[in-house]
Parts: C-alpha cells; sequence; structure tokens
C-alpha cells in the first residue's frame, strides 16, 4: 500500500508532547509510532528525548575508537621512525624513550578522538541528508514539527490527532 | 538584571541575527579597510623581508626569534578564550555564554591562523616548515620527536584543525536558519551545502548533543596541553629566565587572561557595529568582566611566582637576566608589562566600572598590550643576556620590518574575524532559544511555586 507523508506543526513543545503521547498509545493500522514517527524541532530539547523515549546514541563509540586508533597510530609512528637509529650510536639513552613520546601520543589521542567522533556523528544523525518529503522554515524558526508516515488509510486518523492538539499548519504529500 | 529578556520572540532573534550578515553599520567597513590596509603593511614586509634576506629584520645570532616569536606565543594564548567560553562553561551549564561563545570560537581559530603565520615567517626561508612536519628526508631520518618544536607544531595542528571543526559542528543548526531564511543567491548556496540537510529532527539533535559535549571535552585538555607545549619550548632548555618549573601554567593563565580580554574588546565592537545590544548584554559583559579581573589575579600570583623563583634560587645568570629586565635597556617595557597586567585589572574590581564600555575598552587594550609586552619580556631579555658572556647584545632593536608584521598581524586577524562575521551568524541563534526558552520555562516554575507557596501561607 503507497505510504504517505504528513507534517503537522505546532506553536509549543506541550502540544507536539501531547500527539506523540497520543500517537503511541493508540494502534492505528499501517503506521507504526516508533519507526513512522519524526519530531522536528527549531532548539535541542531534552524533553522531546523524554517523551520519545529512549534512544541509544553511538558517537561515543566511534570517538572512543577514534582516540585509541589516533593514540596508537601515532606512538608506532614515531616508536617505528626511532627503530632507524638501532644502527647509530644513542650514548646509552633509550631507543624508543617513552615520556616524550607520550606528547605525541596524547596528542594524536585528541586528534583521532575529535576527526572520528564528527564522522560518528554525521554517520549516526544520517548527514548529509536529502531534504524529506516535507519540510517547513518554520521548523528552523519557532514551530515544532511532526512527521509522519502512514498508509493513506490511517492519514486521515492522524489529521485528526492532529487537528485536535491544535495544529497551527498540517502539510500532507503522498509518499513513495 | 536579567542576562536577557526572556520576552524575545524566537522568530525575532532569527531576524535580527540574519540581519547582521546583511546591514551592518558603517563602522564595520571602516574597520575592514584599515585592516586591508595593515595586513598590506605586513605583505609588504614580508615580501620585503623574503627578497632581501633576514638582515633586514635585525635579527641575528643571539637573537634569533625576536618579535615574531614573542608575537606568535601571543595569537596561541589569544586562542584560549575561546575554549574557555565555549568547551568549559558549556560543561559547567554556564548558559550566559551562549549568546558569544560563537565570536569567541571563530577568535580561537583566527588567533591560531595568525599566529601559524609567524612560525613560517620566522624562518625567513618559508618552505623550511617542512622540517617541522612528520616526514622522513632522502636518507629515511624523520624529524626529532622529543623535540618541542616539533611537539608545537603537532599541538598547534590538532588545536586549529579541533577548533575549526567544533566551530563548525556547532554553527549546523544555525547554517540550516540562514539556509531557510534567506533569499536565493550565493550566500543560500553556501549556506545549503554547509548545512549538510540539517532539519533539526530528535535524531540529529541527540547525535549533536552528544558529540558537541565530546568535543568539547577533548578540547580543554588540548588548549591546556597547546599552551603547555608553547611553554615548554622556553621551559626545557636551559637558557637564564625560562627554566623555570611553573612557565606551564603561567603560559596557560596568560593565554587565558589575553584571550578574556580580547573577548571584551570584541564584544563592545560587534555589539556596536552588528547591533547586537539585545543579545550582548550588559550583565553578560559583567559576568567576563569578573571572570577577567580573577584571571587576571591568577596570572599576576604566577608572575610573582616566577620571579620569586627566580631571585630566591641559586641561579645567578637567571637573576641577572631578572635584574637586567627590571634596569636595563628593557626596564620601561617590563615596568609596562607589569603595570597593565597586574594594576591596571584593579580598575575592573569596581562595580561601576564594570559595565562601563568606553573604560572597559580602553582597559581590555592595555590588557593586551601587557600581554603581548610579556611575552616580548620573555624571549628577548634571555636572548640579549644569556650565559656566555660574548653572546650578549644588549642594544638590538628590532628593525621596521618586525615591527611592520606585527601590526599586520593585528589587522588579519581583525580581516578574518570581520569577514567571518559578516558571512556566519556571529551569534548562535538556536542557543540563544534555548537560552530563552530555559530562563522563561525557569521563571515561569518560580511563579507557579511562589503562587503556590503564597496559597500556602494563606492557608496555614
Amino acid at each position: 500500500m503507497s505510504k504517505r507523508h504528513l507534517l503537522a506543526l505546532f506553536s509549543n513543545f506541550d502540544e507536539a508532547e501531547a500527539v506523540v503521547r497520543e500517537l503511541r498509545s493508540v494502534r492505528i493500522k499501517g503506521f507504526d509510532a516508533d519507526k513512522d514517527m519524526i519530531v522536528k524541532s527549531p532548539i535541542e530539547h531534552p524533553e522531546v528525548e523524554e517523551f520519545l523515549g529512549d534512544k541509544p546514541v553511538y558517537v561515543q563509540w566511534f570517538t572512543l575508537g577514534g582516540a585509541l586508533t589516533g593514540g596508537l597510530l601515532a606512538f608506532f609512528l614515531i616508536s617505528g621512525s626511532q627503530a632507524n637509529f638501532f644502527s647509530q650510536v644513542k650514548g646509552g639513552k633509550p631507543i624508543v624513550p617513552f615520556p616524550p613520546n607520550f606528547v605525541l601520543t596524547y596528542e594524536m589521542f585528541i586528534l583521532g578522538g575529535v576527526y572520528i567522533s564528527i564522522l560518528g556523528f554525521l554517520i549516526c544523525a544520517g548527514l548529509p541528508a536529502s531534504r524529506s518529503p516535507l519540510y517547513s522554515a518554520k521548523v528552523s524558526e519557532d514551530q515544532v514539527g511532526i512527521l509522519v508516515q502512514a498508509d493513506e488509510a490511517a492519514s486521515s486518523t492522524l489529521k485528526s490527532i492532529f487537528i485536535k492538539h491544535q495544529a497551527l499548519e498540517i502539510q500532507e504529500e503522498a509518499g513513495k | 538584571m536579567k542576562d536577557i529578556s526572556e520576552d524575545i520572540a524566537w522568530a525575532k532573534i532569527n531576524t535580527d541575527v540574519l540581519k547582521s550578515l546583511e546591514n551592518p553599520r558603517k563602522l564595520y567597513w571602516v574597520i575592514l579597510l584599515i585592516a586591508i590596509a595593515m595586513v598590506g603593511v605586513a605583505a609588504g614586509c614580508e615580501v620585503y623581508q623574503y627578497n632581501t634576506g633576514m638582515g633586514v629584520s635585525n635579527k641575528n645570532n643571539t637573537h634569533v626569534w625576536g618579535l615574531y616569536i614573542a608575537t606568535f606565543i601571543f595569537w596561541i594564548g589569544m586562542s584560549h578564550s575561546g575554549t574557555l567560553l565555549s568547551a568549559i562553561l558549556h560543561l559547567m551549564h554556564a548558559d550566559w555564554r551562549k549568546p558569544i561563545y560563537r565570536f569567541a570560537e571563530a577568535m580561537t581559530t583566527f588567533s591560531l591562523m595568525t599566529a601559524g603565520l609567524f612560525v613560517a615567517v620566522h624562518l625567513g626561508r618559508v618552505w623550511q616548515i617542512y622540517y617541522a612536519l612528520p616526514y622522513p628526508n632522502g636518507r629515511q631520518v624523520w624529524p626529532n620527536f622529543q623535540s618541542p618544536l616539533l611537539w608545537d607544531a603537532m599541538a598547534i595542528f590538532t588545536y586549529l584543525s579541533s577548533s575549526i571543526l567544533f566551530l563548525y559542528v556547532g554553527m549546523i543548526p544555525d547554517l540550516a536558519i540562514c539556509r531557510d531564511h534567506l533569499h536565493p543567491g550565493w550566500r543560500k548556496t553556501l549556506y545549503t551545502a554547509l548545512s549538510l540537510g540539517w532539519e533539526g529532527t530528535d535524531r540529529q539533535w541527540r547525535n549533536f548533543r552528544v558529540t558537541y559535549l565530546t568535543i568539547a571535552c577533548f578540547l580543554i585538555p588540548l588548549a591546556v596541553s597547546v599552551h603547555s607545549i608553547v611553554a615548554s619550548d622556553f621551559a626545557m632548555s636551559q637558557q637564564p629566565g625560562w627554566h623555570i618549573t611553573s612557565f606551564p601554567p603561567y603560559f596557560v593563565a596568560g593565554a587565558l587572561y589575553s584571550g578574556c580580554a580580547a573577548i571584551i574588546t570584541l564584544f563592545i565592537i560587534l555589539r556596536y557595529v552588528f547591533k547586537f545590544e539585545e543579545y550582548m548584554t550588559l550583565p553578560i559583559l559583567k559576568k567576563i568582566v569578573r571572570l577577567t579581573f580573577a584571571i587576571a589575579m591568577v596570572w599576576t600570583y604566577l608572575n610573582l611566582i616566577e620571579y620569586a623563583s627566580v631571585w630566591y634560587g641559586h641561579d645567578q645568570a637567571s637573576k641577572d637576566v631578572l635584574i637586567q629586565k627590571a634596569t636595563g635597556v628593557y626596564a620601561p617595557f617590563w615596568w609596562m608589562m607589569n603595570f597593565c597586567g597586574s594594576i591596571v585589572p584593579l580598575i575592573l574590581f569596581f562595580k561601576r566600572f564594570q559595565t562601563h564600555i568606553p573604560v572597559l575598552f580602553a582597559v581590555s587594550l592595555l590588557l593586551n598590550m601587557g600581554m603581548w609586552l610579556e611575552r616580548w619580556m620573555i624571549v628577548a631579555p634571555t636572548f640579549s643576556h644569556g650565559y656566555y658572556p660574548w653572546t650578549w647584545d644588549h642594544d638590538q632593536w628590532p628593525s621596521l620590518v618586525q615591527w611592520g608584521m606585527v601590526f599586520g598581524s593585528f589587522g588579519w586577524f581583525t580581516l578574518l574575524f570581520m569577514v567571518f562575521c559578516k558571512v556566519f551568524p556571529s551569534v548562535s541563534m538556536y542557543e540563544v532559544k534555548e537560552m530563552v526558552y530555559h530562563r522563561s520555562q525557569a521563571t515561569k516554575k518560580l511563579e507557579v511555586t511562589g503562587n503556590l507557596a503564597a496559597a500556602g501561607k494563606g492557608a496555614h
């Protein structure tokens, strides 16, 4: 069955929250609140996460991987280059001195952590992204948007829920 | 008095900030022209020095670093305030930073870009900077990874690239606002590309929050390590006046100090030029001023520690350098540095000056002059009066070429900074909205509790 996209705009978070709670509590055929609903807001709002429920974030694993890779890469690069001096006289000093090597290892630990965190962010947030089927510039101004995807049959029920909660505007577009 | 009015409509925040991208006061163009002229002076000096040779800078075997490295340290130091405002205060949930952290972050980036130029300039043969890169020569000999100079190059590269990424990531939601609300043209194309299709979905915000926090956590130790490493360039050598244990924290405190002073200067300029009076408010300025005062006192303490450790130490040569600073050819500058760094900030102690814009503008410039002199007084006196009397050179004076380059660096920084503020939003729109939202929610809650308390009182 073909899917239809609906975007409802609300003037504040309370109304949006009420809609989300209702959409999660009612059973609508052809609509799954966990998969088919996206909340768009102009600011980062912790309550949105609360009423949407716990969703995992994996960026920190990228950070850990990047930092460890960066640090190890630096240490082995430096140690490897210092190993060149095996055939040369070092005056009794260690060939691979740990304290000075730690400085660059530390810098590369941070560099790797930052770079790969950004990569992780882009992957986890799905960026760069093409425009969603429905978008309103009002979402980047002062309104909260709820974008849903549902079977055509369910769209009238969804619309009635949006209207009940004082949606300022409802946009509709047939999906694929 | 509130940091920011809680009644500002979110749409108005967008409108006001976007207006700054198109319609600044005339002073903006005046500043831009002066900056371009200053860059012209520096470019002329560099071309002359490059074509004629390093001799024109008056540097010699004794004074190998001159004003170039002193100014390099100054600009590195200046960069620290961006990290302080955006990362440290972010972790501490100090939301008053929100209207001003963006320009502080930009300041960090452009200060580092300016500092990097001096490393190349002081070499004379600019392509020799290649020796600071971790790349082996034809005989497979790598650079000396145990040298603080190489650590410096790596630390600055890490700091610069991380700062640019931090600035960019934090700006993505605002770039989306620009994309959505500006008329078609080159700007819209630029913002569309840079905003990466951001739509403010819950998934995007969730990952954004964690990423921003993570990078902030990385940037704080990174900023401290960068200036500690710059301090190591000096402290790990055996030169009199440099081989001092307290140098790394002294450098970091000096960096935060000059950065905060520069934030005051730029705050005042941006507030006027871009008509940001409603966002860059006097209560916020007061908070930065108090922070600057506190850091000034820390710097003064560490400065005195440095003098005391030299004076009561057993290194006669270091003591001689200190005496030279106080009584020799550098004495006027050394005393000026102490005056500007430790006495002038006492003005900030008085409440009525904490929001007095003309006084604060003058004080912030004097503080930064003191901080620049501090760096010069670290570099030059030690070179002029080292361990070996046959290397002494008390009469060396930097040539006009060196001064021209230092002068031009301020123009270069200003040029980059002002162009940035005209192309990208220098006030974070989404964070100001958050600030307004959370504060109004808190006020509402307070009113409800107040009413309840009042009702409770009546009932009992």
